[in-house]
C-alpha cells in the first residue's frame, strides 16, 4: 500500500463487509505425519528408486527360489566354475574305466583315444636318449622360451610311455609336451608336442541321474544331450550361481536385517526405560551402555563369534547375529533416550499429563510415536553396516560355515578366483553394493522425509 | 538460492572458489606428502626390502616366508616355518642333500648297531663365534629337549633314546639319558630298543646341537632375537625384525664348500596370501612363489617355467573307531571307501595341479627296503562301486539294528581345501548313500580339541613325515599312539608296527610296512585322500632351489644366481 | 576443568577393567584347547606346559593372576611365539597399523573436505557425477573386494610402465604406505565427502553468505571463511569416531598388502587360539580407544565450555 494511495482514502471508499458465514477451508488436505513423509518420500526420486531396488532383492529372495526351482547344493562336477553362457551341448559316452595305458600304433607323442573332459590318454614311443619322460599340459602353444606348462607325470624309466590325463579338463585346445630326462633327473632337448581338442561328454548314468532325459529315454553312445542350463554360471563345485545367490541372499539379508531389527529393538526398550525412569537408574543404564561402547568392535565380534562356536551342521548364522546385537545396541539406546528425555519437556506432554492421560498412553501414544522416525533412520542405516560386517568376517574365515552360502563367504572364495573366473566374484559382490547402496539411500530419503523442519518446504 | 540462479555471477563465484580449492588441495598434498615423510623417518628402515627378487650385483635374492618362525629354539620348535629358517642357519649330525639323501653335516661318519650309535664330529664345524661344534653341544641340546622343564612338544621323538620316555615323564633325571660325549669328537648313543632309522631319525630338527655356555649367558631368552643364538649352519641370522623380516647372511665360519653360494638372503615378506606373494613375484621383487590352481593359467600365458614337488604330506578321512560310534562299524566303513573315488576329489574338485591322488597311508615317494615301497608291495587297487558300498550300508544297518543312520559328523579344519573338500564329501555320501553329512568346521586348535576328545565321526585329517623313513607313516596306527586320533586299536597292526619298529633286516621290515599298508586298507582304518603338492615357478635368474618332502620344505642352501652368459639359455 | 579429566580418567580405568574382565572370560569360554598341536602331546609333557603357562590354576585365580600382571601393565608370553611377550608384539606391531591408520584418516579427512567440496561448488555439473559416482562405489563395496582389485590394478600399471610406481605389498617406506592408505582411508572418505557436500550446500544458501556477497567481498574470501569454515564443522565432530574405526578396522588392508600391523596379528592369533596374544591386543585397543575418546572430550571441553558443565 502506497501512501499516495491511502492518503486519497475517504469515508465513502468503505462499505459494510458480509459477515463471514464460510469456515475456513483448507486448502490442502490434511496430512498426518506418516502421510506427509510418505508424499516426501515418494517425491525423492532416488529414495524411491532404492525402494524399489529393496523390494526387489526381497522378491529375489524370496519369491526367486520358488521360480528358480534348482537345488543350490546340488554339485554337477561336469560343468566347474563354468561362467554363464557357454554352449552346453555334450557327448553322451561310456562310463569312465580306468586305462592301464599300454601300447599304441603309431609314432611319436599321440592320443590312444579320443579326446575327451572325462580324460586325455596319451602314447608315445622313447625319445632318442632319455631315460625317462616328464609329461606337460599347457592351454597355450609352447614358444621358444620352453615354458611347456603344467608339469602333469613324471616316470624316471622308459618302462611307461603312456600317461592319462584327467585333471579338471575343460572342452577346448590343449597343447601337451613330453620331454625327455636326463639320468640326473634335469629336461633334455628332446621333446615331442601334440595338441589336443578335448570334447565336452557326459554319461548316460549322469544324463539320467540329472534329469537331462527321461529316465526311459533310449539315447546311444554318440548321440549328444543338452546339459544343464546355469543362467549365472556355476561356482568352484559346479553348484547353480542364481540357485546359491538366491540361498546366500536369504542368509545375508537375514543377518543384515535381523540383527538390526533385533537390536535397534532392545535399544529402543533400553533407552526409553531409561530416558523415562530417569535418576540412578538412567545414569546406571548408560553407564553400561558406555562400557558396551567402549569395546573394540571387530575384535569382539571375532572374540564372540568363536567364543560361541557352532557345532556340527549349524551354519553360525545365529552366533553371528548375537554377537551383532550384543555390540550394536548402545546407539540406538542412546539416541532413543535422548529423544526421550527431549520429548518429555515437550508442551504437549505437560498438557496430556493435565488433561489426566497415564503414563503408558504417554509412552504408547507420544513418546514412542515421535522417535520412531529417528529410529526407522537408524535402522535403515544399520543393515549396510550389518551386511558389511558379514562380509568382512567371511573374507578372514570366520563367517557362516559351509556349505551355507552367504553374499560374503561366496565374494570370499571367488576373489581366490578373481581372475580365471571372474564371474564367482562379481555377482555376489554385485549383491552387496547393491544392496548396502539400497539401504543408505533409502536411509538418506527417509531422513529427509521424516524431518520435521522440512515439513513444509517444497 | 537466487544467486546461484544468475549464471554469470555463479559461475564467476565458482571459478574463483574452484581456484582458491585448488590452491588448498594443492597445500593439503605437500602437507600430507611432508607427514608420510616424517612417518616413514619415525618408523624407521623396519624393512629388509633388497633390491627385488635377484641382486646380481650382491650375489643377493629376496623371498618370504609364510609366517614369523614362532620358536627357532630347536629343541622346543614344532612348525614348518621354524624349520626352514632353522635349516638355513644351523646343521645337524646329518643332513640332506639335493636329492634329499642323507649326507655327512657335523658328523663325519657314524655307526649304527642294535643297541646304540656312534657318531663322529668333523673338526671343522664350527660355531659363529669360532669355537668347535663338540660332542657335549649335543649331549647338552637333546638333554634339554628330554627335560620336562623344557616342555617340548617334540621330546617323543627322542624317545628310541635310552630313558628318554622315563625322564619326560619325570621319573628320571635328565642325566640319565642315553647319550654321551666321549671325547670332544665322539657321541656315543644308547637306544631303549633297536632304531634301525635312527640316522634318519637325527637328521630333524630337534637334534640339532645347543651350546651350553651360550645358553645360559642369554638368561632364558635364547633365540628371541638375532643376537640370542648362536649358529653353526650355511647361514647366519643377522637381522630379524619381528613379524616384518629377516635377513640371512653367509656364514664365513661354514666349513662346506657345496653350500651356501649367495652373500644374503632377504626375507623381506612375511605373508600367508599367495595372491599377495604372487603380485610381489610379477612385480620382480621375490624369487619364487607358489602358485595355486586358479593362477595356473595366467603362469602359463606368461611362460613360467612351472615346477612341482610333493610336501610329504597325505590327507585323508580319518574314522572314529571308539565305541558307540556308526563308524566302528566295519561295514559301515566299507560302504563309505567304495563310494568315493579319490580321483574325482582331485581332478575334479580341488584341480591341484600338483596333487595326487592318495592310494594308501604311504606317500608314494616312500621308501622300502630297496626301491620304492609303492613297487616292493604296491596297495591294493581302489575302484569305486556303488552296487557293493549299498550292500555294505545294509549289512550294517542289520548289524546297527537302525532305522536309520544318524547323521554322521564330519569334522573339518578352516583351510580353504578342507571346506572345499568337507562340502564335496557331504554332497557325495548323500548322493551315493543317502547318509546325511554335518560338516563340523573349527579353527585349527579346536579341531585339534574335537580330534582328541573325539567328538567325531570323520575327521579330515592329514600327516606329513619328520623323517624320510615308512615308520613315520607306519606307526600312526598303533594302539599306544597319540596321535591315533580315532583310536584304531588292532592287535594285527600293532604286531606289524612292533616289527617296523625294530626289526633290522629291511626286506622283513619293508614286508611289515607292506602288511600295515594291507590292513589299512582291508579294515578301512581311513579313506586316503590326496597326496600334498604345489606347484611353484623361480626366477629364470636363480638356479638350485630346493623343494622336498623330508626336511625343510624349501632349501637355498644350494641356490645361487646364474651368470648372465647363462641367462639366455633357458 | 581439572575434576572433568579426572572424573573422565576414572570412568576410563573402569572401562579397561570392564573391557579386560569381558575379554577374559570370553576367551576362556572358547572351545578348544591353546596348548594343542599338529603332533600329540603325552599327558606329561602337557602338564609341563599346563605349568608353563599357569593353565592349570582354577580359572578364578587365573583371573585374579591376570588382573595383578594388566596393573603392572605385563599381558603375558605369547602361546604361539614362546620367546615373545606380548608386550613386545604389540610394541613392534601397533606402530605400523597406527601409522597406517592416522595416514588413512589424513587421506580421507583431506579427500572428503575436497571433494566434498567440489562437489557441492559444482553440483549437477560433470565434477559432481564423477566424484559421486566413486563415492558410491566407496560406501558399496566391501573394502577386500577393493584391496584385491587395487593390488591387482597395481601389478598391471607396474607392468605396463616397466618400472615399480608403487610396491604392490610389504611395508618399510613411504611408498609402501600410499596404496594400503588409501584404499583403507576410501570407505571414510566417501562417507566423509558426502557429509561435506551437504553440509557445503547448506551453508552456500546461508543468510550470512548472502550478506557477505551483498557487501562485494571477494568470492575466494567468502568461499574460504564462510562457505568452507562452517561447513567443516560437522565433518570434523564424526573424525574423532571415524579414527577408531579406521585403526581396528585394517584388518583386511593388512592381510591383503602383507603389511605386518597388529590387526592381522591378532586375525592370526584367533586362529592359533593364542590366549594371552588375543587378551592383551583387545585389552590395549580398548584402552587406547577409550582414551582417545577421553582426549576428545577433554578438547571438546576446552573448546566448547558447554561440555564441561554436563
Amino acid at each position: 500500500m502506497t501512501q499516495h494511495a491511502a492518503s486519497g482514502k475517504q469515508a465513502r471508499d468503505f462499505s459494510e463487509l458480509d459477515s463471514a458465514r464460510e469456515v475456513q477451508t483448507l486448502s490442502r488436505p490434511s496430512l498426518s505425519y506418516w502421510q506427509d513423509a510418505w508424499l516426501r518420500l515418494k517425491a525423492n526420486k532416488r529414495a524411491l528408486v532404492s525402494l524399489f531396488l529393496v523390494v526387489g532383492l526381497l522378491l529375489f529372495t524370496l519369491v526367486g527360489p520358488l521360480v528358480w526351482r534348482v537345488n543350490p547344493a546340488a554339485q554337477d562336477l561336469d560343468q566347474v566354475s563354468q561362467p554363464p553362457g557357454v554352449d552346453r551341448v555334450a557327448l553322451i559316452v561310456a562310463p569312465y574305466e580306468p586305462w592301464a595305458g599300454g601300447s599304441t600304433p603309431g609314432t611319436g607323442l599321440r592320443l590312444a583315444e579320443t579326446a575327451t573332459t572325462q580324460a586325455v590318454r596319451l602314447a608315445w614311443d622313447a625319445l632318442p636318449g632319455a631315460q625317462g619322460h616328464r609329461v606337460y599340459r599347457n592351454l597355450f602353444p609352447v614358444g621358444p622360451e620352453r615354458a611347456y606348462g603344467i608339469p602333469r607325470a613324471e616316470f624316471f624309466d622308459n618302462a611307461t610311455l603312456s600317461f592319462e590325463d584327467r585333471l579338471d579338463i575343460k572342452p577346448g585346445t590343449y597343447y601337451y609336451t613330453i620331454v625327455g630326462l636326463n639320468a640326473d633327473g634335469s629336461l633334455s632337448d628332446q621333446t615331442a608336442a601334440l595338441t589336443v581338442e578335448a570334447q565336452r561328454v557326459t554319461t548316460l548314468a549322469e544324463a539320467q541321474e540329472r534329469g537331462l532325459v527321461a529316465a526311459e529315454a533310449t539315447l546311444a553312445l554318440g548321440d549328444s544331450v543338452e546339459l544343464a542350463a546355469h543362467p549365472l554360471g556355476t561356482d568352484y563345485l559346479g553348484r547353480d550361481m542364481l540357485a546359491r545367490l538366491m540361498a546366500g541372499a536369504r542368509v545375508s539379508l537375514f543377518i543384515g536385517i535381523g540383527a538390526p531389527l533385533c537390536f535397534v529393538l532392545f535399544g529402543v526398550i533400553f533407552g526409553s526405560v531409561a530416558g523415562f525412569v530417569g535418576g540412578r537408574v538412567d545414569t546406571a543404564m548408560m553407564r553400561f551402555a558406555d562400557f558396551v561402547v567402549a569395546l573394540p568392535f571387530l575384535l569382539f565380534m571375532i572374540l564372540f563369534k568363536i567364543a560361541f562356536g557352532i557345532g556340527p551342521g549349524e551354519s553360525g548364522v545365529l552366533p553371528m547375529l548375537v554377537a551383532l546385537v550384543l555390540l550394536m545396541w548402545p546407539a540406538t539406546a542412546r539416541l532413543v533416550r535422548g529423544q526421550i528425555l527431549q520429548i518429555r519437556e515437550q508442551g504437549y506432554i505437560s498438557a496430556s499429563q493435565l488433561l489426566g492421560a497415564k503414563t503408558h498412553y504417554l509412552i504408547l501414544r507420544h513418546m514412542l510415536p515421535n522417535t520412531l522416525g529417528v529410529v526407522l533412520v537408524t535402522l535403515t542405516f544399520a543393515i549396510p553396516s550389518a551386511i558389511f560386517t558379514e562380509a568382512f568376517l567371511s573374507f578372514i574365515g570366520m563367517g557362516v560355515a559351509p556349505p551355507t552360502p552367504s553374499w560374503g563367504s561366496m565374494s570370499n572364495e571367488g576373489i581366490k578366483t578373481m581372475l580365471t573366473t571372474p564371474h564367482e566374484l562379481i555377482f555376489p559382490a554385485l549383491l552387496i553394493s547393491i544392496t548396502v547402496l539400497a539401504f543408505n539411500l533409502l536411509g538418506d530419503g527417509l531422513r529427509d522425509a521424516l524431518d520435521a523442519r522440512m515439513r513444509n518446504r517444497e | 538460492m537466487s544467486e546461484t540462479q544468475r549464471p554469470a555471477s555463479g559461475d564467476g563465484f565458482t571459478q574463483a572458489a574452484g581456484t582458491q580449492l585448488a590452491l588448498y588441495a594443492l597445500v593439503a598434498m605437500v602437507v600430507l606428502a611432508a607427514i608420510m615423510a616424517l612417518l616413514s623417518f619415525a618408523i624407521g628402515d623396519s624393512s629388509a626390502s633388497g633390491g627385488g627378487a635377484i641382486d646380481a650385483e650382491r650375489n643377493a635374492i629376496t623371498i618370504t616366508l609364510r609366517q614369523e618362525p614362532p620358536q627357532l629354539d630347536a629343541t622346543r620348535s614344532t612348525d614348518a616355518a621354524s624349520f626352514a629358517v632353522l635349516g638355513h642357519v644351523m646343521e645337524g649330525l646329518i643332513s640332506y642333500d639335493q636329492k634329499g639323501q642323507l649326507i655327512p653335516g657335523v658328523a663325519e661318519r657314524w655307526e649304527i648297531r642294535e643297541d646304540g650309535a656312534t657318531f663322529w664330529l668333523r673338526d671343522d664345524a664350527l660355531w659363529s663365534d669360532g669355537k668347535p661344534v663338540t660332542a657335549a653341544d649335543f649331549v647338552f641340546a637333546w638333554r634339554r629337549v628330554v627335560d620336562p622343564a623344557t616342555a617340548s612338544q617334540y621330546a617323543f621323538i627322542t624317545y628310541p633314546i635310552q630313558n628318554a620316555e622315563a625322564i619326560t615323564n619325570g621319573d628320571l633325571p635328565p642325566t640319565t639319558l642315553g647319550v654321551r660325549a666321549a671325547n670332544e669328537r665322539r657321541l656315543e648313543v644308547d637306544f631303549q630298543q633297536p632304531t634301525p632309522y635312527f640316522d634318519k631319525l637325527v637328521a630333524f630338527i630337534t637334534f640339532l646341537p645347543l651350546r651350553q655356555d651360550f645358553f645360559e649367558s642369554t638368561n632364558g631368552r635364547y633365540a628371541a632375537d638375532a643376537d640370542m643364538m648362536l649358529y653353526n649352519g650355511p647361514y647366519l641370522l643377522s637381522e630379524w625384525v619381528h613379524g616384518a623380516s629377516m635377513r640371512w647372511t653367509k656364514n664365513p665360519l661354514y666349513w662346506n664348500d657345496e653350500k651356501g653360494f649367495l652373500d644374503e638372503i632377504d626375507i623381506a615378506y612375511i605373508t600367508t596370501d599367495v595372491n599377495a606373494k604372487l603380485n610381489l613375484f610379477k612385480d620382480a621383487q621375490i624369487a619364487d612363489t607358489d602358485l595355486v590352481a586358479p593362477m595356473l593359467p595366467e603362469a602359463m600365458e606368461r611362460r613360467w617355467h612351472i615346477d612341482r614337488f610333493m610336501d610329504g604330506t597325505v590327507f585323508f578321512l580319518e574314522f572314529n573307531h571308539r565305541d558307540g560310534r556308526v563308524t566302528k562299524n566295519k561295514n559301515f566303513r566299507k560302504a563309505m571307501q567304495l563310494a568315493q573315488d579319490p580321483s574325482e576329489l582331485v581332478y575334479k574338485v580341488l584341480k591341484e595341479a600338483a596333487y595326487i591322488p592318495a592310494e594308501s597311508l604311504f606317500p608314494s615317494w616312500i621308501r622300502g627296503a630297496q626301491e620304492l615301497l609303492r613297487r616292493e608291495h604296491p596297495p591294493t587297487k581302489h575302484e569305486m562301486n556303488l552296487a557293493k558300498a549299498r550292500e555294505h550300508l545294509e549289512l550294517a544297518r542289520q548289524e546297527l539294528g537302525l532305522d536309520d543312520f544318524p547323521p554322521i559328523v564330519l569334522l573339518s579344519g578352516d583351510t580353504p581345501v578342507s571346506t572345499l573338500s568337507a562340502e564335496y564329501y557331504q554332497e557325495l555320501f548323500k548322493r551315493n548313500l543317502g547318509l546325511e553329512v554335518r560338516i563340523d568346521l573349527q579353527t585349527f586348535k579346536q579341531r585339534l580339541a574335537k580330534m582328541t576328545s573325539g567328538e567325531f565321526d570323520l575327521v579330515l585329517s592329514g600327516w606329513g613325515p619328520d623323517y624320510d623313513d615308512a615308520l613315520t607313516f607306519g606307526d600312526l596306527f598303533s594302539s599306544w599312539n597319540l596321535n591315533n586320533r580315532g583310536r584304531y586299536d588292532s592287535a594285527d597292526m600293532d604286531a606289524n608296527i612292533r616289527i617296523a619298529q625294530s626289526e633290522l633286516d629291511p626286506v622283513k621290515r619293508s614286508a611289515a610296512f607292506g602288511e600295515i599298508q594291507r590292513i589299512s586298507y582291508e579294515d578301512v582304518v581311513i579313506l586316503p585322500m590326496y597326496e600334498r603338492g604345489w606347484s611353484f615357478v623361480v626366477d629364470p635368474r636363480l638356479d638350485g632351489l630346493i623343494r622336498r618332502a623330508v626336511g625343510p620344505e624349501v632349501d637355498y642352501t644350494y641356490a645361487k644366481i646364474r651368470s648372465a652368459s647363462q641367462n639366455g639359455d633357458e | 576443568m581439572w575434576s572433568f579429566i579426572l572424573k573422565r580418567l576414572a570412568q576410563g580405568v573402569i572401562t579397561v577393567w570392564f573391557i579386560a574382565t569381558a575379554t577374559f572370560f570370553a576367551m576362556h569360554n572358547v572351545p578348544g584347547d591353546p596348548l594343542l598341536n599338529d603332533r600329540a602331546m603325552t599327558a606329561a609333557i602337557r602338564a609341563n606346559v599346563e605349568a608353563k603357562y599357569g593353565l592349570d590354576k582354577p580359572l578364578g585365580e587365573q583371573y585374579v593372576i591376570y588382573l595383578g600382571n594388566l596393573v603392572r601393565g605385563d599381558f603375558g608370553i605369547s602361546f604361539t611365539q614362546e620367546n615373545r611377550e606380548v608386550n613386545d608384539i604389540i610394541r613392534e606391531h601397533f606402530p605400523v597399523s597406527a601409522t597406517l591408520g592416522v595416514l588413512a584418516v589424513l587421506f580421507a579427512a583431506a579427500g572428503g573436505v575436497l571433494w566434498g567440496a567440489l562437489t557441492a561448488l559444482y553440483r549437477n555439473r560433470l565434477p559432481d557425477y564423477v566424484i559421486m559416482f566413486f563415492v558410491i562405489l566407496g560406501i558399496s563395496v566391501p573394502s577386500f573386494v577393493i584391496a584385491a582389485v587395487s593390488q591387482l590394478a597395481l601389478v598391471g600399471v607396474n607392468a605396463a610402465l616397466g618400472v615399480t610406481l608403487l610396491p604392490v605389498a610389504g611395508w618399510g617406506t613411504l611408498w609402501h604406505m600410499l596404496l594400503p592408505a588409501l584404499v583403507l582411508g576410501m570407505g571414510t572418505m566417501a562417507y566423509l565427502t558426502r557429509l561435506m557436500r551437504s553440509s557445503m550446500l547448506e551453508v552456500i544458501s546461508a543468510d550470512y553468505v548472502r550478506t557477505a556477497k551483498a557487501k562485494g567481498l571477494p568470492a575466494a574470501r567468502i568461499f574460504t571463511k564462510h562457505q568452507l569454515r562452517n561447513a567443516i564443522l560437522p565433518v570434523i565432530t564424526v573424525l574423532g569416531p571415524s579414527i577408531a574405526a579406521i585403526t581396528t578396522g585394517g584388518f583386511v588392508v593388512e592381510l591383503v598388502f602383507a603389511i605386518p600391523g597388529l590387526g592381522r596379528y591378532f586375525v592370526q592369533a584367533v586362529q592359533q587360539l593364542d590366549y594371552t596374544v588375543i587378551m592383551g591386543t583387545t585389552v590395549f585397543y580398548g584402552a587406547f580407544l577409550v582414551f582417545m575418546v577421553i582426549v576428545v572430550d577433554v578438547l571438546y571441553g576446552f573448546i566448547d565450555p558447554r561440555v564441561r558443565m554436563q
